[in-house]
């Protein structure tokens, strides 16, 4: 269940409480987020919407511990990242969070096989351990005949299908997606859509997804929307008193 | 080893640049490298001088003699072994470009002095019955193909010049890794017969063999002191004191060598640090992404570090390789101008260990920023 009122039951695999973000540019301070409570479930898709500036990306690289909140906490599966060092929260990124760009971010002089590989090479897997976990992230993404392709040599779906493999790869607690159709054609959005429904349906993943597409959203269990830095809630299947099932 | 992949790939992103920047590492050792050796040359006189010997010049100058008579009152002195003496003999063999160094020596006590000079004994003998003698060292034999028999003609426009062709009855080796093998030597006698009177019964310096070298310092005043108030005072020096002060008469080849030597690390530094500093630039989303999905602030300043170096260490090697190849031929060339050029173990080493710190040092800048950028702003950047 996703909640945004901060009642959440207190073992929501992501607890977010009383966020807030504060930008200084020059001598003026900018609030981009204020109190924000969320709570996600393990297995829940959450889409976050809403204008340009109005937060989404803050909130997304909060919850992906690339930044620091001004105030607030963001608990997952029970620790807290807020209160982690910058080393703690590097590892924990490698072990809990699997990101997927607008723009793939793909490294271009490596092949499909080699981006995919990358956050294993953090693992103590071994070298063939690791070629069976990128073999099993290419098929997942229907990319496996691919493995050998520079990323110049795929589409722009192909390579964001790569860079969803590079994503789950080290089978993280859940992914972060920012606007990933944002650079696609509607066919090529729809068929990266349909994967990352499967991701979690089928494999039970979490996602917390970045867009500005409504047909995007949809896809999602809940959207949000977020508005000069509050968190409000749209999702399709209806709210009820703070919450979605 | 997991890395290599990556830091592999990242080297080769850029083919030409790659090249160029491994180029100019690469002419550039090889530039160094030959600063050093001719820095080395200069100083080797010093290096391989013999710790238990003193060379003993007229007070005014080396081109002062003294009379031979000082031969035997050094002797008296306590501490001394041995003592030989030369004089510069400053012919020409065939042409002017042909120099090399034609002492006049005593025959008597010549092996007994420099003893790391060795001639072999059958070699010797033949010298020491032919007073139109001589003995060449293997380098200069070699330069000229000269073998053991042939006729030496030197025309010397010292000592009231003249022509005269000697025998080549011996070659000495130098025992001493890096000894001088140049020189040409002649009878005392001879020499003696046909010098003109101011220069007959004199001796252009002294080298004088000590019971220790821990005498140096007490023998070299008590021959002073003996000469002291003559008509020939005397400068008594160590060896190696003596070839410092020989090579320094050349200028500051030393301050010279290090000024040259100095910008060419800076140069390469600036080139090699550029390099790096604009591949970092140009894939600051990329490092972004890294650190991102878990690689560490460390772990990016390593994979830049690992490729300066590699860029360095390859370019530095193949630096080495061109100037262990050019440095003989050019030797060759500047035979006589500059003292034999060698590329020593230690100079290959120290040339990969420069090569070392460059490529630290040009990968630090860049890579410190790598490892503090923040993936925030980098990616926004993306």
């Amino acid at each position: 269940m996703i909640r945004v009122d901060g009642s959440g039951k207190s073992n929501a695999l992501i607890q977010v409480r009383g966020l807030d973000k504060t930008y200084r540019r020059g001598g003026e301070e900018i609030q981009v987020l204020q109190r924000l409570n969320l709570d996600v479930d393990k297995g829940d898709f959450v889409g976050f919407m809403g204008p340009s500036g109005s937060g989404k990306t803050t909130l997304l690289n909060l919850l992906g511990g690339l930044d620091v909140p001004t105030h607030g906490s963001i608990t997952v599966a029970s620790d807290e990242i807020t209160n982690m060092s910058s080393n703690k929260l590097t590892q924990w990124r490698a072990r809990h969070v699997g990101f997927i760009f607008q723009m793939y971010n793909l490294i271009p002089v490596l092949t499909a096989f080699q981006n995919v590989e990358l956050p294993l090479l953090l693992t103590k897997l071994s070298k063939s351990e690791r070629r069976k976990h990128v073999e099993t992230a290419l098929s997942v993404v229907g990319l496996a005949e691919r493995m050998n392709h520079y990323p110049r040599q795929l589409s722009g779906g192909q390579e964001q299908r790569v860079a969803i493999a590079r994503a789950i790869v080290a089978d993280p607690t859940f992914l972060l997606c920012d606007e990933p159709t944002g650079d696609l054609d509607r066919k090529s959005a729809d068929e990266i859509m349909e994967l990352i429904h499967r991701l979690v349906k089928e494999y039970g993943k979490t996602v917390l997804m970045v867009t500005h597409d409504p047909v995007v959203a949809k896809r999602a269990d809940l959207t949000l929307h977020l508005e000069k830095g509050l968190l409000v809630e749209s999702g399709q299947l209806g709210v009820t008193a703070g919450g979605v099932a | 080893m997991k890395f290599l992949g990556l830091i592999f790939a990242n080297l080769f992103r850029k083919k030409l640049r790659l090249v160029l920047t491994i180029g100019s590492f690469a002419v550039a050792l090889v530039l160094f490298t030959f600063l050093a050796v001719v820095k080395s040359a200069f100083s080797r006189g010093t290096e391989i001088a013999g710790a238990d010997r003193l060379v003993v010049v007229s007070r005014i100058g080396l081109t002062q003699l003294m009379p031979i008579s000082h031969r035997d009152k050094i002797l008296t002195i306590p501490g001394v072994k041995a003592v030989t003496h030369n004089h510069w003999f400053g012919g020409v063999y065939q042409d002017e470009k042909n120099f090399f160094p034609q002492f006049v020596i005593d025959p008597e006590n010549q092996r007994k002095v420099m003893t790391e000079l060795v001639v072999p004994d059958d070699q010797w003998n033949n010298f020491l019955k032919d007073r139109m003698g001589a003995i060449a060292g293997a380098r200069t034999a070699a330069r000229f193909h000269w073998k053991i028999g042939d006729r030496i003609p030197i025309k010397t426009t010292l000592y009231g010049g003249g022509s005269s062709e000697f025998n080549l009855d011996g070659i000495y080796h130098s025992e001493r890794p890096g000894g001088d093998e140049s020189q040409f030597w002649l009878q005392w006698k001879y020499f003696d017969e046909n010098a003109p009177a101011p220069v007959k019964s004199t001796a252009g310096w002294y080298v004088v063999k000590l019971n220790s070298p821990d005498d140096a310092v007490s023998v070299a005043k008590a021959i002073d002191e003996k000469f002291a108030n003559s008509s020939f005072e005397t400068k008594s020096e160590t060896e190696s004191a003596f070839a410092a002060g020989f090579a320094k008469q050349f200028g500051n080849i030393e301050l010279l060598i290090l000024t040259i030597g100095g910008v060419v690390f800076f140069t390469l530094l600036l080139v090699t640090g550029n390099t790096m500093a604009i591949s970092v630039r140009e894939r600051v989303g990329e490092l972004a992404v890294l650190k991102a999905i878990g690689f560490s602030g460390r772990a990016v300043l390593f994979f830049v570090l690992a490729e300066s170096v590699v860029i360095a260490l390859v370019g530095g090697i193949l630096g080495l390789t061109l100037a262990y190849l050019l440095i003989p031929v050019i030797g060759i060339a500047l035979t006589g101008l500059l003292p034999p050029l060698m590329l020593s173990k230690s100079l290959l080493t120290l040339g990969v260990g420069f090569a070392l710190v460059v490529g630290v040092i040009s990968g630090l800048l860049p890579g410190i920023g790598a490892m503090r950028m923040r993936v925030v702003n980098a990616l926004r950047r993306v």
